[in-house]
């Protein structure tokens, strides 16, 4: 079993954000970034699926720019994946979903992979799309918000989540690309011989520039802070100040003391 | 038409998104000067047809088929792909659900045609229309244009535009038909189930207590519980606290949870993630404590305390005892 890992650096989530001067994108110099929530929960899968055939390759494929974008491959190698591959982008930053889908394709088209997984989506552009797009570029068999794998023979048998508390047993053939929901796994730590080995595995480098890329089908033309519609009443003070302004919202505004 | 609207159903019945959509849809096309139709299709195709000729649109069209009959992610990008080539809208809508994450960018691939998805706003940029999202989860917003293709595909955040605002009217049906063959679906589905439904209803709750990743550890759970007891309330959650294990699913508001609307919702340690504020922002009174000031609940919430939980639960739940 040969599986892709799509894992992506974003800004950590608590992060303060500003917006760049041109309004195209944040300010990223001073934000420090990690590997985006979901996909580590797909990295999770694709080892534990690895660990229990006992045989294959897990492939950590990531997107960014030189300086912090290995980091988050390396932390996917300590945990346990084979090797890397890293699109390195020097220039302009991609919003557009399809375009990063191609730029995926070409850089894995190659790998013949079995399985491809990804989070569910990123907490930076949250599209939803690019692992899918990717599934259907590379003409593999897809499903989403998937909390639970089980590779069956030729095919995956996977849960998926639907609305409010419902779920549905999916069979998909492989090779198949599918996206993993939060509460699937709990992502493992990487240990001191992790880290260590990790320093020797490939990464292979991959420049944006010299892929060919799809047409772009959409473009972001503004970023900008979101004007709110609501009043909020901000309590300040000390403690005891907060409580007893909390209490009287309870008893005089919500009236349910 | 220039604007086709898709619908799902949900229990037989339009998905309450999908009618928030058809507001979303008369909006767009009362300010662009656009025609409107709804597309149903699946088992529920009549059904869904039904509800859709009541409401203030161009046209409804109607495709049944026997792969059609239960979802699947290929057999409806196949059909929606067929329709767009015979209908030639400008416009797909439809309500950014769960289904619809599983199957509509996979038109978008298969016909290098636009998708913006989770969109909460349109606005009219002289004859064309942006679009607009959030990025950051919700700590910003991004302006998005399609910019390739003749049919652009857009999905509605949850409540982006209320359903009561929907226009009715009468629209005439029309059967439409696509060409479908089952090797074309490379998925089998089994029937949809519901794990732990016997949980506690949230939705009837004059007072919900939730708790998010601010928590900081399971140890701390019981310093909720006293505190929603001293409020006669019930505990809440937010997904990070379910998937780690701390309290049943059922315990869990949002878009996989839950929808509810207390007299009073007090968010603990909740960030605000957009699948949680669907689940209770329609609550009477929201108070939230977060430590970071940044924290998207404070778009929506009435009261707010930048603070750290863990120091203030403990003496509020005290204070209202006394």
């Amino acid at each position: 079993m040969k599986i892709g890992v799509l894992v992506k650096q974003v800004p950590v989530s608590d992060s303060s954000l500003r917006v760049n001067p041109d309004q195209l994108w944040v300010e990223e110099g001073s934000l420090n970034f990690e590997m985006n929530e979901n996909d580590s929960y797909a990295l999770e899968e694709a080892l534990q699926i690895k660990e229990q055939s006992g045989e294959g390759e897990v492939v950590a494929i990531s997107m960014g720019p030189a300086d912090r974008t290995p980091k988050i491959i390396r932390e996917a190698l300590s945990k346990g994946a084979d090797r890397g591959i890293h699109i390195v982008e020097s220039s302009s930053h991609e919003s557009d979903p399809y375009i990063l889908a191609t730029l995926f394709n070409e850089a894995v088209k190659d790998e013949g992979f079995d399985l491809v997984l990804s989070g569910l989506q990123s907490d930076d552009m949250s599209t939803g799309q690019t692992g899918l797009i990717l599934g259907e570029l590379l003409g593999m068999s897809t499903a989403t918000m998937v909390v639970e794998t089980e590779i069956q023979g030729e095919n995956l048998k996977v849960k998926r989540e639907l609305e409010s508390g419902w779920f549905q047993w999916v069979t998909l053939s492989l090779p198949a690309c599918v996206t993993i929901q939060s509460g699937i796994n709990q992502p493992r730590y990487a240990s001191l011989k992790g880290i260590m080995s990790a320093k020797r595995k490939e990464i292979r480098e991959v420049q944006k520039d010299e892929l060919t890329t799809g047409d772009s089908l959409q473009s972001l033309s503004k970023m900008y802070v979101q004007h709110k519609d609501k009043r909020t009443e901000m309590i300040e003070g000390d403690t005891q100040e907060i409580i007893s302004r909390l209490v009287d919202v309870f008893k005089s505004e919500a009236k349910v003391l | 038409m220039d604007i086709l609207i898709v619908f799902e159903a949900k229990d037989g019945q339009a998905h309450r998104m999908s009618l928030e959509t058809v507001a979303a849809a008369q909006s767009m096309a009362k300010e662009l000067n656009l025609t409107t139709a709804v597309l149903t299709m699946g088992k529920d195709a009549k059904s869904l047809a039904e509800n859709a000729s009541a409401l203030d649109v161009g046209e409804v069209l109607t495709l049944e088929h026997d792969l059609l009959t239960e979802y699947s992610a290929d057999g409806y990008t196949e059909a929606l792909k067929q329709i767009i080539a015979q209908e030639s809208p400008t416009y797909v809508v439809m309500g950014y659900t769960y289904q619809a994450r599983d199957w509509v960018p996979k038109v978008s691939a298969q016909l290098a045609i636009p998708y913006i998805s989770d969109v909460i706003s349109v606005k009219a940029e002289g004859d064309s229309p942006v679009f607009t999202r959030m990025v950051y989860n919700g700590k910003l917003i991004s302006d998005i244009t399609p910019t390739r293709g003749d049919t652009a595909i857009v999905s509605f955040q949850a409540a982006a535009y209320p359903e009561d605002s929907v226009i009715s009217g009468s629209a005439e049906t029309r059967s439409v038909e696509v060409e479908l063959d089952a090797s074309m679906i490379r998925t089998v589905s089994e029937p949809p189930f519901q794990e732990e439904s016997g949980g506690v209803d949230l939705s009837g709750a004059e007072v919900i207590v939730s708790v998010g990743r601010g928590i900081g550890k399971e140890e701390n759970i019981p310093l909720v519980e006293a505190l929603a007891k001293s409020l006669n309330a019930e505990v809440g959650s937010s997904r990070p606290i379910v998937d780690a294990g701390w309290l049943p699913t059922f315990r869990q508001v949002g878009s996989s949870g839950q929808s509810v609307a207390p007299k009073l919702y007090l968010a603990l340690g909740i960030s605000g993630a957009i699948q949680h504020i669907v689940g209770m922002k329609g609550s009477k009174n929201i108070v939230a404590i977060n430590k970071d000031a940044e924290a998207p609940i404070f778009e929506i919430a009435d009261y707010g305390v930048v603070g750290d939980i863990l120091e203030i639960l403990p003496k509020l739940t005290e204070a209202i005892e006394q």
